[in-house]
């Protein structure tokens, strides 16, 4: 294991297989996981088994695909790891970065969610991206479980 | 996550030094971060301990050593709660132009 870039950690009121739905179900992370223009939310699109591929798409445009990467783990609701390139950068295995999700039970309807992100440095562009995306999925993650609210829609002037 | 806790943690400023450190570089050993903190290894691990219950420095540990992560998770989370989204980009600018006036972008006290 390498030294990950980042770590991130969020408690959320909430149970493991909510989280674990919330990093699976399309229909989920449609109304938290903003994109770095909010113009739309994204989706992570997969079967999630290890080995097949997955694909962070628009959620209103399935052929706009930002990041693709491969299932590496996936032991539902505890563990999914996969890796993480640019579509253009898919079939060169040196190029990918990995993303480790764990989501542990804390006891009283707590859960301890981090995500690391490791094999980022070599890449500082997506590491700036990076380091400002995932505080921001995993603050609305929480908002969204906690809540139930989803994300406000842009207003046709700021559209 | 209690936000006192937050707030608690970010206002002794041998802590931001701390998590300054940690924004330069992620991913440092109690050894390293003491090297450049003027004070005791045992105050720098108290304030490290205090800065883990807030959640703002998450802990991996890789073998023996015990690696430490700067979180933004719960800052984000205020910076959600205070600044709607039309305030960001004037702020922006504002932030601009006093980094350009005052030549320094960090609080050093």
């Amino acid at each position: 294991m390498t030294k990950p870039s980042f770590v991130y950690v969020s408690y959320i009121a909430t149970t493991p297989e909510k989280v674990w739905q919330a990093f699976v179900d399309t229909d989920v992370m449609a109304q938290y996981w903003v994109g770095p223009t909010a113009s739309c939310s994204r989706v992570n699109v997969s079967d999630w088994k290890p080995g097949s591929r997955w694909e962070h798409q628009h959620s209103d445009d399935a052929s706009a695909v930002d990041i693709v990467g491969k299932v590496v783990e996936s032991d539902p609701p505890r563990r999914l790891v996969y890796t993480w390139a640019r579509p253009s950068e898919a079939e060169d295995p040196s190029k990918h970065s990995r993303v480790s999700i764990d989501i542990e039970s804390q006891g009283d309807g707590l859960v301890r969610l981090t995500v690391s992100h490791e094999d980022l440095e070599r890449d500082p562009t997506m590491l700036a991206g990076i380091s400002g995306g995932w505080p921001k999925v995993l603050s609305n993650l929480k908002t969204f479980l906690e809540t139930g609210r989803a994300l406000p829609q842009p207003s046709p002037a700021a559209a | 996550m209690d936000i006192d806790k937050v707030f608690k943690a970010l206002a002794d400023p041998g802590r931001r030094r701390l998590l300054d450190q940690l924004h330069g570089e992620n991913g440092q050993t109690l050894g390293a971060l003491c090297e450049h903190m003027d004070m005791t290894r045992q105050a720098v691990t108290q304030h490290l301990q205090l800065l883990e219950d807030a959640n703002l420095v998450a802990v991996v540990w890789q073998g023996r050593e015990k690696l430490h992560y700067l979180n933004a998770v719960p800052l984000h989370e205020i910076y959600e709660r205070w600044i709607g989204k039309f305030e960001r980009s004037r702020l922006g600018a504002l932030r601009n132009l006093k980094k350009k006036l005052e030549g320094n972008d960090n609080d050093k006290t």
